[in-house]
């Protein structure tokens, strides 16, 4: 086990540098000039502009400018916001947790519904429920996340005024951060009715979020399924007399789960990559908003530090789940 | 720190549940998170928004809803005989702002005022550089270093600004954002703390509104400022909701989130208008798009080329196409809001016929050439290259064949250095300080030929001589004469295709009163009332 999980660390250190190193080229590739577009169209005079160039480094050679960034990196300095001026881990770890609340319910939902709309869809193998669940996991599995987003805020806000349109929580109420988790400020706080208000502004992105890692889960699950409940072993729990429940919900599920978690591992970066999007849409102030903004104000170092972070929480992500399925399924060690 | 915070938080929670009457919030949805809290440092409008506008004061303040001048700080002033020196009064006993992490012991005076711009202008001063890379730029690109020879401490209530040469827009500069004053004690006290980035996170000043929180990318929090020289606002609570997707801002609004949303979209304004809880206000902004013929080259050092091409193009196709009729037609290079502003003057009219024959006598045949679209989006042209079809497609009836370029926005800029860079550029520019010079001298003046901002490469000794003597008048009346006759000269020689100014909309609740829009562009709160 631990060889297993020593070669597993060892896969990610050239797997992080060659982040580090597309990260840090596809940025210094892209034609433009940040010094340009921080003076916007203020005219400058070339001294003022090579002043600038230098002051934010960008005048030394680019293999120069990498090892650079790569020795601060190592020692947890990801540089300074361009526009903000302040630590970009700092930050990233400021926004982070909205980010992770998100997720967390995102996937909380992806999950419930996911595995036993999956189940039940394979155990109805060829129903009506079995098409209009596999259907739907279809439409919502190649629905534009923004237009979705949009969609549903234009329905539940708008039109039926059910739920707040963007934000974390109600403006009314206003304590101090402890956690980050909105959730859990809001029951810290003891105010009444903030945690109900967080919560109500929670559903709404949280279902966008989840939106595709919730067909991914079931689609997953049923394939996982309907390929265990044709196995001899299944098939002789039946023939015990064992309850349906029992085959389907202990001996089919456990085994049908493996794949399922490996896909659930997977989504992380598909969660990441939805709430670029999702936390645009619901002016949600997490790491994704904080990125596309970035990207506009083209914050070289935001978008540097802040893609490698993302790109370490997903490796980070990816490692626990194989050694998780490490654990479940011992074969897999060799 | 947490508990006591806990406990204010609870007594506003209880404050706001026990009758919304006692405490008036309004709530705007801004379109997205200043940059920092010193507005010295920024350059963008979102930012100055939520610092200058709201927490700070200047000397001289732009009058609500005009590019024009009045006190601010300062009560009087006076301007010697040769231009160069200013010396302001300024007013007794404003009070700076009283936060949980500060409590001045004095008010308001000249130290203050010295060293809001001496940090900028001297490099030596420990405020100059405060946060590691950054630099006092707007200061800088309004010429301040080089403009102001000193300011001076003359007595507590008197300070004296030296300038280098006369320069009438100096007092529309001090109006500006990067102007703004700030607390010399509250200064004092964070460098003796050693914690100078304060000034940046948990700004104070004499404003309006009064700095309470800010949660980045979510939410900033104001309140009015019980102690403000112009008296305490009607709104007690004043909170930005971060918000930057327009179509979000929008349902927002209409759900009475918040009661203010800036920049909707075009598409969106319709709808916004139809619905009866809703007001929407509509100004032209104080910006020009333009397509500038690079007059250094044949056949552009033609008038006659210029003049014909102007008339070959229907603007009122490219507002119908681009801004859904949400702008203007431009008829001069400087927006009709601002003063100065030349009525009679007659815009090129749309001719393709005439057009042709011109272009015909200017001997021009089969002319080729490029046509500049920017890559982005701007308040004053959301779609550079529709706009450049349709241009292209008007060129081709009076038979001139155009090809439309692009480059990425920063490369774009870059290029425009060059001053022999070909055929007609795209361009706008969105007014700094509401003064004429600020456009005229700027974009057109002999100056800024071979930079960005003059892609016409335009320096016309007629137009140069009255631009550059209405920069040292400092009579405003005679000014504007000045600036109405460059006006023609303009138009006489076509520089540019003038295209639109944009209108700028804002729509918000029917109870919000006293919204006053800002030729500028900014937001101000201040004056603004919510109806019970």
């Amino acid at each position: 086990m631990l060889q297993f999980f020593l070669r597993r660390i060892a896969v990610l250190i050239p797997t992080f540098l060659g982040v580090s190193l597309i990260a840090f080229s596809f940025i210094r590739l892209l034609p433009g000039d940040p010094v340009l577009i921080l003076a916007g169209q203020h005219a400058m005079t070339p001294e003022q502009h090579a002043a600038a160039m230098h002051a934010l480094g960008f005048d030394r050679s680019l293999p120069v400018q990498y090892l650079d960034y790569l020795g601060n990196m190592l020692q947890g300095d990801f540089g300074q916001s361009v526009v903000t001026k302040r630590s970009v881990l700092q930050e990233f770890f400021a926004r982070f947790p909205a980010t992770l609340e998100l997720s967390i319910c995102a996937m909380i939902i992806a999950v419930c519904l996911g595995i036993p709309a999956g189940v039940f869809a394979a155990v109805k193998r060829g129903s009506f429920f079995d098409h209009t669940v596999m259907g739907t996991a279809l439409i919502g599995y190649s629905m534009p996340i923004f237009w979705w987003g949009l969609l549903l805020i234009i329905l539940f806000s708008g039109i039926l005024q059910w739920t707040p349109v963007s934000g974390r929580i109600d403006l009314l109420y206003y304590f101090p951060s402890v956690t980050g988790f909105m959730l859990i400020d809001s029951l810290l706080s003891g105010q009444k009715g903030a945690f109900g208000s967080a919560v109500s502004h929670l559903i709404l992105p949280a279902i966008v979020l989840g939106t595709i890692p919730l067909a991914v889960i079931a689609r997953q699950t049923r394939s996982a399924m309907l390929e265990v409940l044709s196995e001899d072993y299944v098939r002789t729990a039946r023939a015990k007399g064992l309850p349906p429940f029992r085959v389907i919900g202990v001996h089919a599920l456990r085994n049908a789960l493996i794949p399922v978690i490996t896909t659930i591992g997977l989504q992380v970066g598909v969660l990441m990559a939805g709430a670029i999007l999702t936390e645009t849409i619901f002016s949600w102030p997490g790491v994704g908003k904080w990125m596309v903004d970035s990207v506009f104000k083209r914050d070289y170092t935001v978008i540097q530090g802040g893609l490698l972070l993302i790109a370490a929480i997903i490796m980070f992500v990816n490692l626990i789940v194989d050694l998780l399925y490490g654990l479940i399924n011992p074969r897999i060690r060799h | 720190m947490i508990r006591k915070l806990t406990f204010a938080a609870a007594l506003l929670a209880a404050t706001v549940l026990s009758g919304a009457a006692s405490a008036k919030t309004l709530v705007y949805c801004s379109e997205g998170s200043p940059e920092g809290f010193d507005p010295g440092l920024y350059t963008s409008g979102t930012t100055f928004d939520a610092t200058s506008r709201t927490i700070y004061n200047r000397l001289v303040e732009f009058k609500h809803g005009s590019t024009e001048i009045e006190p601010g700080l300062a009560e009087s002033w006076t301007i010697s005989d040769d231009g160069k020196e200013y010396t302001f009064k300024l007013r007794k006993g404003v009070k700076f702002q009283s936060t949980d992490f500060f409590t001045p012991t004095r008010d308001f005076n000249a130290d203050d005022v010295v060293f809001s711009f001496e940090r900028q202008l001297d490099d030596k001063n420990p405020w100059h550089a405060y946060v590691a890379g950054a630099t006092y730029q707007y200061s800088d690109s309004m010429g301040f270093p080089d403009l102001i020879k000193s300011v001076e401490k003359v007595d507590d209530l008197t300070v004296k600004f030296t300038l280098n040469s006369p320069n009438a827009p100096f007092m529309a500069d001090l109006a500006m954002d990067f102007s703004s004053i700030l607390s010399k004690e509250y200064a004092d006290k964070l460098e003796a703390d050693k914690t100078m980035q304060q000034m940046n996170q948990q700004p104070l000043g004499t404003g309006p509104f009064q700095f309470v929180a800010y949660q980045p990318d979510a939410v900033i929090r104001y309140k009015a400022n019980p102690d403000y020289w112009g008296g305490k606002q009607k709104i007690d609570d004043l909170v930005f909701a971060i918000t930057p997707d327009a179509s979000v801002r929008v349902q927002k609004l209409k759900a009475n989130e918040c009661q203010i949303m800036p920049y909707p979209n075009a598409a969106d304004v319709k709808d916004l208008k139809a619905d009866p809880n809703l007001q929407v206000l509509e100004q032209a902004g104080l910006n020009v798009a333009y397509l500038a013929y690079n007059t250094t080259q044949k056949p552009f050092d033609n008038v006659k080329v210029r003049k014909a091409l102007n008339m070959a193009v229907n603007k009122e196709a490219i507002i119908q196409a681009v801004f859904e009729g949400m702008a203007e037609p431009a008829i001069n290079p400087i927006p009709p809001t601002m003063w100065g502003y030349n009525k009679d003057v007659k815009d090129d009219p749309y001719d393709p016929e005439a057009a042709k024959k011109m272009l015909e006598e200017a001997g021009v045949k089969d002319l080729s050439m490029k046509i500049w679209a920017m890559p982005v989006s701007r308040p004053y042209m959301l779609n550079a290259r529709r706009a450049a079809e349709l241009i292209q497609a008007d060129y081709a009836k009076v038979g001139v064949k155009a090809e439309i370029v692009t480059y990425e926005w920063g490369e774009y800029l870059k290029r425009l250095n060059n001053k022999d860079h070909d055929g007609a550029v795209m361009l706008g520019w969105t007014g700094d300080n509401g003064d004429p010079d600020n456009f005229l001298a700027t974009l057109l003046g002999c100056d800024s030929v071979g930079t960005s901002n003059n892609p016409a490469g335009f320096c016309n000794k007629e137009f140069e001589d009255l631009i550059q003597k209405a920069k040292i008048e400092s009579d405003q009346k005679k000014r504007a004469e000045l600036y109405e006759q460059a006006q023609v000269v303009f138009k006489e020689q076509a520089p540019w295709l003038t295209i639109d100014h944009s209108t700028v909309v804002m729509p918000m609740s029917k109870k919000v009163e006293g919204f006053v829009q800002d030729p500028l562009g900014y937001h101000r709160f201040d004056g603004v009332d919510l109806a019970e």
